[in-house]
């Protein structure tokens, strides 16, 4: 089997990557939900507001 | 916080980011943005309706605005903060972070937050964000820190804005009552920080940062201390005379301006060895008490609706005068 090219991560190094990316997972899901919410609350009862 | 803190096994490889979640959250400086969102909730509590997923929103806003700055400030004081040892563990000075990585999270945060406050909100209050996290990150940090000794009575402007940019999210004008709160965190931020500074003189004077104790003595800086205290202790009571605060907050506000101006006092008086030092450092404690004891019985009032000059009313009443 041929050695990987390029820089290979230690175990440290992938540990504290992983963390980072499962933290930015969550904030960008929490960056959605937010997003959701306040447009229904902005939108209020308007949003029944339209032809059926 | 034990990931933003702890120590690494060896030197980061160059290029490669050693900084966990817990890190970039530290640069976030996150005791300071909790006591921005706590005054901000204050200062949106004047205004007459918020709506709480608008005003929820406003305020997550307005705490990663606040962070932002932290982080900028982080970034560009790296250098002095590897010389002090209050500071020498944050997650740049210590490598975890490259100062890189630190100015991408701060700009991409600062600009995020602004807009999002901006779209929520509106524009007025999302631009008084802006002003405070250019003020803090550039006025602050890059000029002011280094190169005057009143840097933090005018840098503390930044830390006095977040009730003005909570009324404004809350309202789209600006409130003159949140006003009233600038002044009583401007105010207080001197003797706040001035406390610390002379418990942490030798630390300043190796970093070069011309802190007052450094530049004009520790004996200056307890009168300075004391002379804030006493404009802070009564300019804390103006919200009683302009009508927003109540029995409740004239008593809290009365006694904790007392006792600090007690602190304040000892400070200034005990000038050699541990009684200087212990005086210092319970001077230091107690301002934050005092803000947030202030700040959350006004907080009580204005949500409960008991403040204001009407409540007077009803304790003269109860009281048969």
């Amino acid at each position: 089997m041929a050695e990987p090219d390029g820089i290979v991560l230690t175990e440290e190094e992938l540990k504290r990557r992983r963390s980072r990316s499962t933290a930015l997972g969550w904030v960008l899901g929490a960056i959605v939900i937010l997003f959701f919410v306040v447009t229904i609350a902005k939108l209020g009862g308007n949003v029944a507001n339209r032809p059926l | 916080m034990s990931l933003a803190t702890e120590t690494l096994t060896g030197p980061p490889r160059a290029g490669i980011s050693m900084g966990t979640a817990g890190d970039f959250f530290a640069l976030l400086k996150p005791r300071v943005m909790s006591l921005v969102v706590f005054t901000a909730l204050v200062g949106m509590a004047l205004a007459p309706h918020v709506n709480p997923v608008i005003g929820f929103a406003a305020l997550l806003a307005i705490a990663v605005g606040a962070g932002a700055s932290g982080c900028l400030n982080m970034w560009y004081d790296a250098d002095i903060d590897a010389l002090m040892s209050r500071t020498a563990l944050r997650p740049i000075p210590s490598g975890r972070v490259t100062p890189d990585e630190a100015l991408a999270f701060g700009l991409v945060l600062s600009v995020g937050s602004v807009a999002v406050l901006g779209l929520v909100t509106n524009w007025l209050a999302a631009g008084l964000l802006a002003f405070t996290i250019f003020f803090y990150a550039v006025v602050y940090s890059v000029w002011l820190k280094r190169s005057t000794s009143q840097n933090i009575v005018i840098g503390g402007a930044a830390g006095a804005f977040p009730p003005v940019i909570g009324y404004t999210a809350a309202t789209g004008t600006l409130g003159f009552d949140s006003w009233i709160l600038f002044l009583i965190i401007f105010l207080w931020t001197p003797p706040h920080f001035w406390a610390l500074a002379l418990l942490k003189t030798a630390d300043y004077r190796r970093a070069g940062v011309p802190m007052l104790p450094v530049v004009a003595g520790d004996d200056a800086t307890r009168f300075q201390i004391l002379l804030y205290t006493l404009a802070l202790a009564p300019a804390a009571l103006l919200p009683v005379v302009f009508g927003f605060a109540g029995p409740a907050y004239l008593l809290v506000a009365s006694g904790t301006g007392a006792a600090m101006v007690v602190y304040a006092w000892r400070v200034y008086r005990r000038r050699e060895g541990d009684a200087a030092r212990r005086a210092s450092i319970k001077l230091f404690a107690f301002s934050i008490i005092y803000l947030f004891a202030n700040f959350a019985v006004l907080l009580v009032e204005l949500a409960t609706g008991l403040g204001g000059h009407a409540a007077f009313g009803t304790v003269a009443r109860l009281l048969g005068v």
